[in-house]
């Protein structure tokens, strides 16, 4: 028996990989530098759901992301990995949602979808590295979760349970929950997938024009657009019946006082020869400051 | 308002036993409620707590809520947010902290999504201090301080307007101090409103082992990097750090080469450290290793590569062969000591 998966994905700017282009003279980053990728864990996630496809056909996958338009490379790059339905959600007025105001809209996408037997996503986004969206949706949408998984061990579609592996400080908890529940999923147990040839060959088309219509008029204007039984959607907040005051800033308790960038000081560093002469001199100081004893 | 002042902290135990950072978390409270003309509150679930509960209070606690169920021995999410949730609810205090634990990090969203007020993760520190929104003056606020974007930016957040104000701590970042047994706190029994269909996470299995690498405690840590390139080579770090009595440290790039177990990793996804000297050899310095021992005293770094921007935060640096420093450096030590 085939279940039906959510998956929430997000696109983030590749903070993991500063290399000389993306850190600026004054030692801060250039943003504009970082190319931006599918989020790593829920790459993870998202191989999670099409494993569990694997082993029960007639499972549906369907992909969710908010963001601006250009966030709908993740979704392309879901469907060539083996998705079946994908939807961005985005709208002006979701910017600068914090993680309630994004729990609330990804909360209203699901609920969209309906009738789901589980919620997937990573644990956490590298941008921001909160790991509270997932556990803050699970809330929203009233059911159970299962965070920092590792693998999932077993399914039983009779039951309706799953049981899974979790990272937890120093070991791991094997834990079983039944349906509905929502599971982030850490970057330990799977090994994503790479895209499909046949099926990037078959969604190019489909795509750009979906694409071009929905993403580019439609969220000027932001009127709903991508016919029905399209695989490919453009959610705003009208389609997914959220409360405005709910969405972006207004839904957003948690505001950005300052932010500082961090400049590396190089400080007073004192280069040391590197012959025995050089090192015997700074082994002195150290003992000398009592650094070492 | 409404709200009670008070600084309330939820103590996290596992297995029975209260974990660290909620104690470090109890001195930090008792710190800002001293600001704040406040008092200093704690919840503590699970199972046959008495004596834990005491040794909470000892760290400076005036009030604490103990909530004894069998069902609770071990953490699951929804009936600790049910039970979490209705002491906040009933006590409004003014500022919840959470240990950014697996634990902390699974519960705190969950009661910020249920009340829908504001939390920042991973905090790695907290201050008091003023707001504006708009004409709005907002006085004795809590500032949530936080590294992001991948450690690039330190961010000050604040969320005045809905209260509580919450924020989950990262474990190590705030100073312990010494207890006190015969500090007068309060223990108020509480009884959980839970009902069996509340208890829908089953633990099968639970696999805890000590950390024998104990980081956070080491003076001394001796890293080691990608640079350091065969395991035959890693052995010349663990000399190193046993001949100054140190702990042995690495780059998350040695942990995933094989080099080198987990435990060892430090940087952003491993262990924050601050000791008094950190020796980096072969560690090229990305963000997310800096972020996890940019404070250390004094920083030696050894690299070949002299642009390598580990030099950028050292205090001392030597470019070269690592293979050759180090024991020149073992050498010149058991001479001088």
């Amino acid at each position: 028996m085939g279940l039906n998966l959510v998956v929430l994905v997000k696109q983030v700017p590749d903070t993991q990989n500063i290399t000389g282009d993306a850190m600026k003279e004054d030692g801060t980053v250039n943003r504009q530098a970082l190319p931006a990728i599918f989020n790593p864990e829920d790459l993870y996630a998202l191989e999670a759901a099409l494993t569990v496809k694997d082993l029960y056909p007639g499972t549906r996958v369907n992909v969710l992301t908010m963001g601006p338009p250009p966030a709908v490379q993740v979704l392309k790059e879901s469907l060539y990995r083996g998705a079946d339905f994908v939807a961005l959600i985005s709208d002006r007025r979701f910017a600068a949602a914090d993680t309630l105001a994004t729990s609330y809209a990804l909360k209203c996408a699901i609920e969209k979808i309906g009738n789901y037997d589980m919620v997937f996503c990573g644990r956490q986004a590298i941008d921001g590295d909160t790991a509270q969206v997932g556990p803050q949706t699970a809330e929203k949408l009233g059911i159970n979760q299962i965070t920092c998984v590792s693998e999932i061990n077993n399914i039983d579609t009779d039951k309706k349970s799953v049981e899974a592996t979790r990272s937890i400080e120093g070991g791991f908890e094997i834990v079983k929950s039944g349906f509905p529940v929502l599971l982030t999923f850490t970057d330990e147990g799977y090994v994503p997938r790479p895209p499909s040839a046949i099926r990037m060959l078959s969604y190019k088309n489909a795509s750009t024009e979906v694409s071009t219509e929905a993403f580019d008029e439609s969220y000027m204007d932001g009127e709903m657009s991508g016919s029905a039984g399209n695989n490919l959607q453009l959610w705003d907040i009208e389609a997914i019946n959220a409360d405005v005051e709910g969405c972006g800033l207004s839904g957003s308790p948690t505001k950005v006082k300052k932010i500082m960038s961090v400049v590396l000081t190089s400080g007073d560093i004192k280069m040391v020869d590197n012959d025995m002469g050089g090192i015997a001199e700074m082994v002195h100081e150290l003992i000398a400051d009592h650094t070492i004893g | 308002m409404s709200t009670k002042n008070t600084v309330m902290v939820f103590i996290q135990q596992d297995d029975g036993i209260v974990a660290d950072v909620s104690l470090e978390l109890v001195c930090k409270a008792k710190e800002l409620a001293g600001e704040l003309g406040a008092k200093v509150s704690a919840i503590l679930a699970g199972d046959k707590l008495d004596a834990e509960a005491k040794r909470v209070i000892s760290y400076g606690v005036d009030e604490l809520f103990l909530v004894e169920d069998k069902r609770l021995a071990h953490y699951t999410p929804v009936p600790y947010t049910k039970v979490v949730r209705d002491i906040i609810v009933a006590q409004q205090p003014q500022i919840v902290l959470y240990g950014a634990t697996t634990t902390g990090r699974d519960l705190g969203p969950r009661i910020a999504s249920n009340l829908k007020v504001g939390l920042t993760a991973d905090c790695t520190d907290l201050q008091i201090g003023d707001h504006k929104i708009k004409e709005q003056l907002y006085k004795n606020i809590l500032y949530q301080i936080r590294p992001a974007f991948g450690g690039n930016i330190i961010a000050t957040i604040v969320s005045p307007e809905k209260l509580p104000q919450m924020a989950t701590v990262r474990e190590g970042v705030m100073k312990i101090v010494e207890p006190d047994a015969s500090y007068k706190g309060k223990i108020t029994k509480v009884d959980p409103k839970l009902e069996d269909g509340d208890f829908l996470t089953e633990i099968i299995k639970r696999v805890r082992e000590e950390k024998r690498v104990n980081l956070k405690g080491a003076q001394i840590i001796v890293s080691g990097g990608i640079g350091v390139e065969t395991r035959a080579n890693f052995k010349l770090i663990e000399e190193l750090a046993h001949v100054l009595g140190g702990e042995i440290g690495a780059s998350r790039a040695a942990v995933d080469a094989g080099l080198v177990s987990q435990p060892h990793q430090v940087g952003q996804t491993g262990t924050t450290v601050r000791p008094r000297l950190y020796i980096a050899c072969g560690i090229s310095g990305s963000i997310q290793h800096r972020a996890g021992m940019a404070e250390s005293s004094k920083i030696i770094a050894i690299n070949s590569d002299p642009d390598a921007p580990i030099f950028q935060i050292a205090h001392y640096g030597i470019v070269g062969d690592l293979k050759e420093i180090i024991p020149q450096f073992i050498k010149a030590y058991k001479a001088k000591a």
